[in-house]
């Protein structure tokens, strides 16, 4: 994408019915580090690789959150949105629970996440969230995954993968689709974080200091079902 | 007088466990057998069903009851004895504006028991169809058992306006469930809870909602569920449940004689015979009532309104000075 004139506010549409704004956060997204998540009949599982400013110095950054006992989420781009997208989430899930003694159905919960990232997006005091989410979880329609965007869209997938190189993880998915259905809850992991190495690459330690190859310190993974105690 | 059918096993005492169990098995047979013929034709909603109808309350005397409001200079030594306000005037409201708003200090409608039971396939709540005006039987076709959604129906005693605000309540989350359109709906253990959190909630704002519900249901899971909610929150969950006089005239019955396997039919001849009990020992209760059921995979079936077979030819009423000396 190159620069152009209508692309200063959030609220300016070009003459081809695009909003910019919008278009760079999801680049935002698209630069962040891969997340990769899978779904059965049974369980949902999501694997995330954690980037960190020195691989030898610094810490990993946290993007997998806990919003319930029934759902997570990994967060892609800005991890910072993420974690106030995070905090809306966890207390949407506390309040219901008080008022219904249930735990809060996914779907609603990304549908309101979701209209949370379109305000912002029409508002020219705001500006997007520079992220997107995979949430992963369980209620009485059985496990799900979601995929949120910076535009106020969202969707559900059997696989899906966001993030940097993800395309690599997508063809993966994509070839082994018709495995995952039937697959146990740790099959489905190992899927999932083979998915995510395709994203790493093969080579020894990158130019720009990230790993290429998944460890315990870089590689996070979180998984809801109905046989566990979620 | 036949004696009432339970009393028969509580003279059988000390006997072996088996064959009590045999004459209550004997017992419950002859009584479903006779109750067989009462049983009311549990339809679809009709069009009874699809709403209370409690006339709209127009004060037309709104001078008179200027006088009998304010409770500083009238302090009835008896409830009854003091006609009802209905609406507070005008001049009382800004009187009052630097005090602390009162609001449903006393009940003006009300309704009185809702009874509920689990059996078999699901539970079975019932309720007479009086709205009373203090000792007054002013409205006799009020239905006093709300439909909340496919899995679930709410009974309510109490202030009968209280309690068209919570089913306004409980349409608008219904309706939200509808929107959503994922799904999902709302249990009866979900919108027991809600209840409580409702009710609760008022109560610390000093201005309850006066109603006892009754929340009964079967969720999509096929778990029966029978919950309670009083006026202060106070809520439960049980088997069998009953508001107002139920709790005191019905209850023994259900703890007696109900059992989580019953069958239809003697589910509705033990409420039947609690609703009897009810009719002839509550005051303020008529001889019509209404059952509703919800059964898992048939969903919410409210019955059309019925009434029950009274005996009030009794030697006793006949002649009723005959034994009692001295008296007038």
């Amino acid at each position: 994408m190159f620069r152009n004139q209508y692309d200063t506010d959030v609220t300016t549409w070009s003459p081809q019915g695009r909003i910019f704004q919008v278009e760079y956060a999801m680049e935002a997204v698209k630069q962040g580090g891969c997340a990769v998540g899978i779904r059965n009949k049974t369980h949902a599982v999501i694997a995330a690789l954690k980037m960190s400013q020195d691989s030898d110095l610094s810490s990993y950054q946290k993007k997998v959150f806990k919003i319930d006992n029934h759902i997570g989420i990994a967060v892609s781009g800005l991890i910072a949105d993420g974690r106030i997208l995070c905090r809306y989430m966890r207390n949407e899930c506390l309040n219901h629970k008080f008022v219904y003694e249930s735990p809060l159905p996914v779907a609603r919960l990304v549908r309101d996440v979701a209209d949370r990232h379109q305000v912002a997006t029409a508002r020219s005091w705001k500006r997007p969230f520079g992220v997107g989410l995979l949430c992963i979880g369980h209620d009485q329609t059985g496990p799900h995954l979601f995929q949120t965007c910076p535009s106020g869209n969202y969707w559900e997938y059997y696989a899906i993968a966001m993030g940097s190189r993800s395309q690599a993880s997508k063809t993966y998915l994509e070839k082994k689709l018709d495995e995952f259905e039937s697959c146990s809850l740790e099959e489905l992991v190992k899927h999932a974080m083979r998915a995510l190495e395709e994203s790493c690459g093969t080579r020894g330690k990158k130019e720009d200091g990230k790993d290429a190859k998944l460890t315990h310190h870089n590689c996070t993974v979180a998984m809801v079902g109905q046989v566990r105690e979620e | 007088f036949p004696l009432p059918h339970w009393s028969r096993t509580r003279t059988t005492s000390g006997e072996p466990g088996g064959e009590r169990e045999r004459e209550r098995e004997g017992e419950r047979r002859r009584w479903t057998r006779r109750q067989a013929a009462m049983i009311p034709q549990s339809s679809l909603p009709s069009h009874i069903a699809s709403g209370p109808h409690v006339s709209p309350f127009t004060n037309s005397n709104a001078g008179l009851q200027a006088d009998h409001r304010s409770e500083d200079i009238h302090v009835p030594a008896n409830a009854a004895s003091v006609p009802f306000a209905v609406a507070p005037s005008t001049e009382h409201a800004e009187v009052n504006l630097g005090e602390p708003r009162k609001h449903t200090t006393s009940p003006y409608v009300t309704g009185n028991s809702v009874l509920a039971i689990k059996y078999k396939e699901g539970v079975l709540m019932a309720c007479d169809m009086l709205g009373a005006y203090g000792s007054t039987k002013r409205y006799k076709s009020v239905q006093r058992v709300f439909k909340v959604n496919e899995t679930t129906i709410v009974g309510a005693s109490g202030e009968i306006s209280d309690f068209q605000y919570i089913s306004n309540l409980l349409e608008e989350l219904t309706t939200q469930d509808f929107c959503y359109d994922d799904g999902c709906t709302l249990s009866p253990k979900e919108i027991h809870a809600y209840l409580c959190r409702v009710l609760y909630n008022r109560r610390n704002k000093m201005d309850p909602l006066w109603n006892s519900l009754v929340v009964a249901g079967v969720d999509t899971a096929g778990e029966s569920f029978i919950g309670s909610v009083g006026m202060l929150g106070t809520s439960y969950t049980d088997s069998h449940v009953a508001t107002s006089f139920g709790n005191y005239l019905s209850r023994p019955l259900f703890r007696e004689f109900q059992r989580d396997d019953m069958s239809l039919e003697e589910a509705i001849a033990l409420m039947q015979e609690a609703l009897r009990v009810l009719f002839y020992r509550d005051k303020t209760s008529i001889n019509k009532f209404i059952l509703a059921k919800v059964s898992g995979g048939e969903g919410v079936a409210i019955s059309k309104p019925f009434a029950l077979d009274t005996k009030w030819d009794l030697k006793a009423f006949v002649n009723p000075s005959k034994h009692a000396v001295g008296s007038w």
